[in-house]
């Protein structure tokens, strides 16, 4: 990783070289891919890491089940390189997408239908190249807003202060290579990450990051690239602790775990947007006496959320012991607990009594 | 000529005649003409017409001659219509005309063949409708190759029943041989289904052997080419065989008959019975074989009747037959429809209830055929076209109950397939079963729809190879075009990538694409493929709820 843009460029002809070879000696045309599924992926204990193994398949062009990716695939790649070499501003992958989709002459063919056939092919070109796909001037739309005393400069020269940033935050820009979002200062002590806008948000007006002098920061959900890469950046270039705020639930863990150690469909991307230091700062199924926490804010585990705790069971990067008993105690309690319902004790009870309570006696899930 | 199915009728006019004097022919013509084929206008044209038509065909073949039939309708006025057809058959001689055209149910014998005439009362009933509906006598023209032409202007004497002669003359100095009528009556002339020109293409169909030439009320001239210069083999006459005879039947058999006793009745007057057959049916019986068969009962005919069905009884012999063969067949399918596919199969002789009979069938695909909508069903009886009651016969429901999902046509469960299909089915026997009096449906029985059924699987097994082949080759050619098609974006791409010239690349990957299409069509005659069809290992996708990285904007 980290290859500089002339050897991306370089790799992108090599692969349309090989190709090239393949026809001019009369072979069936072919691309070689490495796997990105759960088959092809493995839990790296010594870096905490989800990575990518090394199965690989190849993309055949005469295969009638193959062709039009195979097609798509280099119609990308030559596309990528172009955006390269012009220097453009980068482009979203639906932007991408529409620059590539057109009718194929002499048919009522397009070469793409629908965003769904380029997207994964992008991923495919970034593990063919070995490159991130901030690198190939391809954005994700990020969803992620920070705030808390960290100074940054943009790549516009502007500079940014993320304790000015008001009740709705700064955004996380959608690529933060240093080069796009070069940190000047920090002087927090952790970053609290946060599943849910509507816990950071109320967190937020409290101004609970100067109060624990922390970086605030949410990635609505499942995160995006740009605010898995950046705490990964933070956690390991300022070595600061990373602390994850979700859901008890095994969809709130799973999105914990994804900012801890990766995940499947990206483990090419784990060591640029891991943080293995992040702990789970959620409710655990013990504090829900501790706090006692009304009936009223149970929920009742589906069977898609038994299912998914059975999942997440097998999973490698799950299979330390205090996550198999937390695995275990949530099924057998059988409610899960959403942030949010904390304001039923108190509409201050996160800022002032949970959160607080958590860190100082450092009750951690790792 | 006369057919069986003529004796039944006499049968009931003579019953008729004894109970009711004062019937006369006529009324009990004009009682049963719905039973005769002139129930309405439409097709009491179309009856004359197949009347004429199946005679002289009938007269061709039993004189050995290739037909060669001239018909023509003219509109004379409204609903009034004359009707010409001549044929160049072995005429008939001068004393037989009258009684021919101008006396119903006109015969002799009680011998079996396969021949058209089954199919109605015969001609002399067309002379009686036109002589009804117009008042116009009917007229004949007979040459039998003696130099001579006999013309006969006939009315029929109703009350009588016998020929009534308004004309005679006879020219002379006249070449070859044949017969032409010409009569008058009332009738309506329609273009499409159930028309005398669906009748005449049919019949072109099932007898490729004629040429026939039509001129059309409009004056427009069809021809029907004959594109088979032989006739299917000449039927024997067979005596009837024991399993298939009524009591009606055996009485007046009994009656007719020149054996001086009853045993001998049976072995001459029966096919398939030898003496000692004979004999032990009249012992069962409990008839003194040596009396003469004038002198039978009727009770005394119920017993040997019973005693003849009881016995086993060899087969009858099949040489009573005139399959008009697979080749044929496909002559006729093939010059009237086009198609672009064609399989026929003649099964071999079988037997129902005593009768010895034959099933032919065809199937073709594409040509003129509709693209869309029902199949068409060709119906034969004995080479005479069956276009009425098609959902009643065992013939369509031999159709309707298989499955044609299976031979690759679209089909609603108990309906016909659907498609651009023409299916012929030739019921040859020397008794047609129908189902009713009105003859346009054949009856179901088992024997007759197992032998439709694996007639039709044959076909349809090598109908549905040609679909799949067509299918196949479809497949392929949209493939190769796809290769092709994508090849041209690749260049592109691939001249981006190395910065190679992009044409020098299309023309070599155009190059790789033709090697692997040939290839690929070598070994796709040999059943296999060349290209991998195996399914690219399926990405698992991740498991997790939620879509990562918001990717999607």
């Amino acid at each position: 990783m980290g290859l500089t843009e002339e050897r991306l460029i370089k790799n992108l002809q090599t692969m349309g070289k090989r190709v090239l070879e393949n026809i001019n000696q009369g072979e069936n045309p072919e691309l070689e891919i490495l796997t990105r599924a759960l088959n092809n992926v493995y839990y790296d204990n010594s870096t905490g890491l989800i990575k990518l193994g090394d199965k690989s398949q190849k993309r055949y062009y005469f295969n009638v089940n193959q062709a039009k990716k195979f097609m798509q695939t280099l119609l990308i790649a030559d596309r990528i390189k172009w955006l390269m070499e012009q220097g453009k501003p980068a482009l979203s992958i639906r932007q991408l997408f529409y620059t590539l989709k057109h009718n194929i002459p002499g048919s009522k063919e397009n070469t793409f239908d629908n965003q769904d056939e380029s997207d994964p092919i992008i991923e495919d070109i970034e593990v063919m190249i070995d490159a991130l796909r901030e690198q190939l001037k391809l954005i994700a739309t990020p969803k992620g807003v920070l705030s808390g005393p960290i100074m940054v400069k943009d790549k516009t020269g502007d500079l940014l202060d993320y304790t000015k940033m008001g009740s709705a935050g700064g955004a996380v820009p959608p690529i933060v290579e240093d080069d796009f979002f070069h940190i000047k200062e920090c002087s927090a002590d952790f970053i609290l990450v946060v599943e849910k806008f509507a816990v950071w948000n109320l967190l937020n007006q409290q101004k609970y990051w100067k109060d624990a002098n922390c970086l605030l920061l949410t990635g609505k959900g499942q995160p995006a690239r740009a605010e898995r890469r950046l705490v990964n950046r933070l956690s390991t270039e300022l070595k600061l602790p990373v602390y994850v705020f979700a859901d008890m639930d095994p969809w709130g863990y799973y999105i914990y775990s994804v900012y801890k150690q990766g995940s499947i469909n990206l483990a090419f991307f784990s060591e640029k947007s891991g943080a293995p230091q992040a702990k789970y700062i959620g409710f655990m199924t013990k504090d829900v006496k501790t706090f006692d926490i009304p009936k009223s804010s149970h929920i009742k585990l589906e069977n898609v959320d038994l299912k998914r705790i059975e999942e997440l069971k097998n999973y490698d990067w799950f299979k330390t012991k205090e996550w198999q008993d937390e695995l275990k105690s949530l099924k057998d309690f059988g409610n899960k607990i959403e942030q949010d319902s904390l304001v039923a004790k108190s509409i201050e009870f996160t800022a002032k009594e949970y959160l607080p309570y958590k860190i100082e006696n450092k009750e951690f899930l790792n | 000529m006369l057919k069986l199915m003529k004796s039944d009728f006499m049968t009931i006019a003579k019953e008729l005649a004894k109970e009711h004097r004062e019937i006369s022919v006529a009324e009990f013509f004009e009682r049963n003409k719905h039973l005769l084929g002139f129930e309405n206008l439409q097709k009491s044209l179309l009856t004359c017409v197949r009347e004429a038509v199946d005679n002289a065909l009938d007269a061709c073949e039993d004189a050995r001659i290739l037909p060669q039939i001239y018909v023509e309708l003219k509109e004379i006025g409204e609903n009034r219509f004359k009707i010409i057809v001549e044929d160049n058959g072995p005429g008939i001689v001068k004393k037989n005309i009258p009684k021919i055209f101008a006396k119903l149910l006109y015969g002799g014998k009680f011998n079996l063949c396969q021949s058209r005439g089954q199919q109605g009362i015969g001609i002399s009933a067309s002379v009686l409708y036109a002589q009804l509906t117009t008042g116009k006598p009917t007229k004949i023209y007979s040459r039998i190759g003696d130099g001579k032409s006999h013309v006969y202007v006939l009315h029929i004497n109703i009350s009588k029943n016998e020929p009534e002669i308004i004309s005679e003359e006879t020219l002379t100095g006249v070449n070859g041989h044949g017969t032409r009528v010409e009569m008058e009556i009332k009738g309506k002339y329609i273009k499409s289904r159930l028309s005398v020109n669906e009748y005449l293409q049919q019949t072109a169909i099932m007898n490729p052997f004629a040429q026939i030439i039509y001129i059309a009320p409009d004056g427009k001239e069809t021809e029907f080419p004959r594109v088979v210069d032989k006739l299917p083999p000449k039927s024997k006459n067979i005596k009837p065989h024991p399993h298939g005879v009524e009591l009606g039947i055996l009485i007046r058999m009994l009656r007719a008959t020149t054996a001086r006793n009853i045993a001998g009745f049976l072995t001459s007057d029966f096919s398939s019975i030898g003496r000692t057959t004979a004999i032990k049916v009249c012992e069962k019986a409990e008839v003194d074989h040596k009396i003469s068969p004038k002198s039978i009962t009727r009770s005394e005919a119920d017993k040997i009747l019973d005693a003849l069905q009881e016995e086993r009884i060899q087969k009858p012999p099949t040489n009573c037959l005139s399959p008009i063969g697979a080749d044929a067949i496909r002559e006729g399918l093939t010059k009237e429809i086009h198609p672009e596919f064609v399989a026929t199969l003649s099964r071999k002789p079988t037997v129902y209830s005593g009768h010895p009979f034959i099933v032919e069938v065809g199937i073709a695909y594409g040509g003129d055929l509709e693209k869309e909508g029902n199949i068409s069903l060709l119906r034969f009886a004995n080479k005479v076209p069956l276009l009425y009651r098609q959902s009643a016969c065992a013939l369509t429901k031999s159709v309707t109950q298989t499955s044609w999902r299976r031979y690759g046509l679209k089909q609603s469960s108990g309906a016909l397939p659907q498609g651009p299909v023409a299916i012929l089915i030739h019921f040859a026997s020397v008794w047609i079963p129908y189902t009713s009096e009105s003859k346009e449906a054949i009856a179901a029985y088992p024997v007759i729809m197992k032998e439709v059924r694996l007639a039709l699987q044959e076909v349809s097994r090598k109908l549905a190879l040609y679909l799949s082949k067509k299918r196949r080759s479809k497949y392929q050619e949209e493939r190769i075009a796809m290769f092709k098609r994508y090849a041209s974006e690749i260049a592109v791409a691939l001249s981006g990538l190395t910065g190679k010239e992009k044409e020098k690349i299309e023309e070599n990957m155009m190059k790789l694409v033709e090697e692997k299409i040939k290839k690929l069509e070598l070994e796709t005659e040999e059943n296999s493929e060349l290209i991998t069809e195996d399914v690219e290992e399926t990405e698992e996708k991740t498991e997790d709820k939620f879509k990562e990285n918001g990717d999607i904007e």
